[in-house]
């Protein structure tokens, strides 16, 4: 670091004095990001090492180590870790391979690979985990119904792997076609055109090129995969991972071990997600960008090659039409007389819900309402804080981003867990703020500090796509920090803003992990009354409501869309 | 239109940056010092890297020096942000709002101000006949050309009034003959208004077109400031003398200094010349512009002709005199003779015109 001047500095931070409004908001977002970002964490971590007279400081640690179950956890969620976000990626590579390299030619096709792309956002959990059970289960459609009295063994290692695959490869997808994009295609014409074939030209540019880019899509889904709840605990049979150790831990599930011991667990999975998700964010990703830096600047030469062209595309429109089958599944399962006995189709589980004893309506409008006031102040905070650290110089700025990111590399498990030690008793035990633990406020809270990475992200994208000198010139004719952000930051990346919304409401109204922690039995919402419904077997209502939730985010993108043109097309007419 | 006529003054200016690569510290600008004066166009040249546009920009409150201070009028300015310093830029792109038509981007630095509405009006529609845009204020940013955002632009900062209008290489982004004509645009306007303008350029002859004194920086420090003909006459070194104009340089001797009388030796010729600073070494160059010689019989240094081009307007010659490459452009070339490669003939100048450069 080099010295600035003492001039230098205290002329900075004249500047920023003579700003009030920004420097209020800098210290509130701070506040707020050390309350429920790190306060949370770091009382963990102290119970964590809370121990009896007499025991070493790591003696929770130590003694969890010892105990089977937990080993057999973590050697499950590393093994479960590995084999999905591998095989999700090479599925990805392949859906990403096939959209840049081949024509689809058929709108049906093309349609696939669009829907399979929104996937991702839309992805609520235990959806592909019920159709897997729906089809693959012991009373499956498939197992029972076409094979006859097939005994099946879906639940434990093969259906995670099955449902997480399916669940991270369409991210996978997308992130590696962002990057085959950006290869520019001279450069594999110049490798054809000193003789190399397809197939040479694969393995000696494109692979090689993308080799950081498809590390970094292993590494994301494995994070998901290791912070993954809702799997696990439908499908998983007697496997449990450390996410569903951690939950059973504290809600009583296991008879051994202490608040401690709780604790020391919930840090080892934190350790190893937060390790990880350094490793992605500071190497990998890095990498995976800067090693494509050129753009595309042509349109590339199509592989006409029929024998090349058909097995892939084969094998990338099963995969496809497979997961909207099972997307399908789950709307007939909430249809369905006696799951896996009698296929008639039925509304008694709808009525059940919305007639009988007005649950669902319940349920619907609570979980409504929470996701939506968490997207509103999401998507304010996280443009708020990306404005400020892709626009302003204070001290303190990358920790700011840092810690805005931080709760992607913590697992909801954790973070609920966190939460419950934080606030149950109040700030440090004081009382102070124990009013929120059981409220839906600290459901809210939840949901933007999970949501909040996602939009600080894409935000901080569409600001540095804003030349600086556009926001200089409005402050050199006299607008404050203030007016400057409401006057043309903030109509310039409107569509962020909008899409930030309905990102992080799907988010919200899709999470599990943390919430199943923190929720009371008062508050009815979606996610937890289908692991409630799912646990007792009463898989159609499950079914019900997850079908409600493919419903909303589906249609919460398509008002988004909407939006987006309608204001596209006003500032074309004005 | 203004009556509030401006100095500026940097006072011992200087800016450190980091290498990003090597992670050194370096000074982008280096202890500046200038005094512009009320209603002066003033124009920073330098090459690219040279600190130019840094300068600007601390004036303009988007960077802070980390010494020296940084005066308009008589206010010290170091520690107000842009917004509250009485300067308007136009920026390189022009940087207009894109979400605004052109008569509320030009409004927007009044409507800051909360002027009345009639009269923030009447001011945009002054200033947008000013600038030759007349009925076109309630097009958007997108339908204009880049001349006509260059003039939205430039309305946008003379609107407000300011104290010091402030150009970032305002005309880069336009092609060759819209900058010829923009840049006598541009002066036409800052005469007509009376207003202390402070312009940065890479391109010599638009600085040379527009200002009232050239400021000339290198490396981050200034080297000259002068006028026009100042800098191309008079240059203070042989970075100055190459990069204002085309420049030959021929190497000399001094062999005896009386008073301001200095005679130096060009081969076998000697010549006495006047310079304004003494000497430091015996070594000197000497600045010869090429429209100021021609080739004939007889003349003051023999050469030997090693290329020769008809240019139009004129003939263009590169001779070797004295081991040195010396480009001579000889004007309306059809009435003279015409010198072909290996031609033995001698540069004909007037002694006046060779000027001294230290080394």
């Amino acid at each position: 670091m080099v010295k600035k001047s003492s001039q230098w500095k205290r002329l900075e931070r004249e500047k920023m004095f003579s700003d009030p409004v920004l420097m209020i908001s800098i210290l509130f977002i701070a506040v707020l990001l050390l309350l429920f970002v790190i306060y949370p964490l770091v009382m963990l971590i102290s119970e964590s090492f809370e121990v009896e007279k007499g025991d070493g400081v790591f003696s929770n640690y130590l003694a969890v180590l010892k105990m089977p179950s937990f080993r057999q956890a973590f050697r499950n969620t590393l093994v479960l870790g590995v084999v999905s976000s591998v095989l999700a990626t090479i599925i990805g590579f392949l859906f990403a391979y096939v959209d840049a390299y081949i024509d689809l030619k058929s709108r049906l096709l093309k349609g696939v690979f669009k829907i399979v792309a929104t996937l991702p956002i839309v992805s609520p959990p235990f959806v592909l985990a019920l159709s897997a059970l729906f089809l693959f289960g012991n009373s499956g459609l498939i197992t029972r119904g076409i094979f006859g009295q097939l005994s099946s063994n879906i639940k434990g290692y093969r259906g995670i792997i099955l449902v997480q695959t399916l669940t991270y490869f369409p991210t996978c997808y997308l992130m590696l076609k962002g990057l085959l994009k950006n290869i520019d295609p001279s450069l594999e014409e110049a490798v054809r055109n000193m003789g190399a074939s397809r197939k040479v030209e694969f393995f000696t540019v494109t692979l090689p090129l993308l080799v950081p880019g498809i590390g970094n899509a292993i590494l994301v889904s494995f994070l998901e995969s290791c912070a993954d709840f809702a799997n696990p605990m439908l499908i998983g049979g007697n496997i449990d991972t450390l996410a569903t150790s951690i939950y059973l831990q504290y809600t009583g599930g296991w008879s051994t071990g202490s608040a401690g011991n709780a604790a020391a667990m919930a840090v080892y999975l934190l350790v190893l997600t937060t390790i990880f998700f350094l490793l992605q964010k500071y190497v990998l990703e890095v990498r995976s960008v800067s090693t494509l830096t050129g753009k595309a600047s042509r349109q590339r030469i199509l592989i006409e090659d029929k024998s090349v062209t058909v097995p892939l595309k084969i094998i990338a429109s099963a995969i496809g039409f497979f997961v909207i089958i099972m997307y399908l599944c789950v709307l007939y399962g909430s249809l369905m007389t006696v799951w896996g006995r009698d296929y008639r189709v039925t509304l008694k589980w709808w009525r059940y819900l919305f007639v009988g004893n007005g649950e669902g309506i319940r349920a619907f409008v609570t979980s409504f309402g929470l996701a939506f006031i968490a997207a509103v102040i999401t998507s304010v905070f996280s443009m708020l804080i990306a404005y400020l650290v892709a626009k302003k110089r204070f001290v303190g700025r990358q920790v700011m981003e840092f810690v805005s990111m931080l709760a992607m590399a913590v697992p909801g498990t954790v973070l609920g867990v966190a939460y419950i030690r934080g606030f149950v008793t109040g700030l440090f035990h004081s009382g102070v703020l124990s009013g929120i633990y059981g409220s839906s406020a600290i459901l809210i809270i939840v949901f933007v500090v999970r949501s909040l990475p996602v939009g600080v992200r894409s935000g901080i994208s569409a600001l540095r796509q804003i030349d600086q000198s556009i926001e200089e010139s409005a402050c050199d004719m006299g607008a404050g920090s203030t007016k400057v952000f409401t006057s043309v930051t903030l109509p310039l990346i409107k569509d962020s803003f909008f899409s930030g919304l309905v990102t992080s409401f799907v988010r919200s109204i899709t999470s599990i992990s943390a919430v199943i922690l923190l929720v009371t039995p008062k508050i009815l919402f979606i996610t937890v009354r289908i692991n409630a419904y799912a646990d007792n077997g009463n898989f159609g209502v499950a079914c019900v409501y997850a079908t409600i939730l493919i419903i909303l985010a589906y249609a919460s993108i398509g008002i988004m869309n909407l939006c987006t043109k309608r204001l596209y097309m006003q500032d074309k007419i004005e | 239109m203004t009556d509030k006529k401006m100095n500026v003054k940097l006072d011992h200016i200087s800016k450190l940056y980091v290498n990003p690569k090597t992670g050194k510290p370096f000074k982008a600008v280096d202890d500046a010092t200038v005094d512009i004066l009320p209603g002066e166009f003033v124009t920073l040249l330098g090459p690219s890297g040279c600190g130019k546009t840094t300068t600007l920009r601390m004036i303009a409150g988007f960077e802070s020096p980390d010494e020296g201070e940084i005066y308009i009028g008589e206010e010290a300015v170091n520690a107000l942000t842009p917004n509250k310093r009485d300067t308007a830029m136009v920026f390189q792109n022009y940087a207009l709002l894109p979400h605004y038509n052109v008569f509320n981007n030009v409004a927007y630095g009044l409507k800051l101000r909360k002027l009345p509405k009639d009269e923030t009006r009447k001011k945009v529609f002054d200033i947008l006949s000013l600038v030759g845009l007349n009925g076109m204020e309630d097009r958007m940013i997108n339908q204009l050309s880049g001349g006509q955002q260059q003039r939205v632009a430039l309305a946008r900062a003379l609107v407000i009034e300011p104290a010091v209008l402030l150009f970032d290489e305002p005309l880069s982004n336009l092609d060759a003959k819209l900058r010829v004509s923009m840049r006598t645009e541009i002066r036409r306007i800052q005469q007509q208004v009376g207003i202390t303008a402070v312009y940065v350029t890479h391109d010599q002859s638009e600085a040379m077109a527009i200002s009232d004194r050239i400021i000339i920086m290198d490396q981050g420090r200034i080297v000259q400031i002068g006028s026009p003909k100042d800098v191309y006459y008079r240059p203070v070194n042989h970075f100055v003398a190459d990069f204002i104009g085309d420049a030959s340089f021929l190497k000399g001797k001094v062999i005896s200094v009386k008073d301001d009388a200095i005679s130096v030796q060009i081969g076998s010729a000697v010549f006495v010349l006047h310079a304004s600073l003494p000497p430091n070494t015996v070594e000197c160059e000497l600045l010869l512009r090429p429209e100021s010689m021609h080739l004939d019989e007889v003349g003051q240094l023999p050469c030997e002709v090693t290329y020769s081009k008809f240019m139009g307007s004129y003939q263009y010659y590169q001779v070797n005199c004295e081991d040195q490459m010396i480009k001579v452009t000889e004007y309306n070339p059809k009435q003279k003779k015409e010198y072909k490669v290996g031609d033995q003939a001698f540069l004909a100048f007037n002694a006046d015109d060779l000027h001294l450069i230290w080394k």
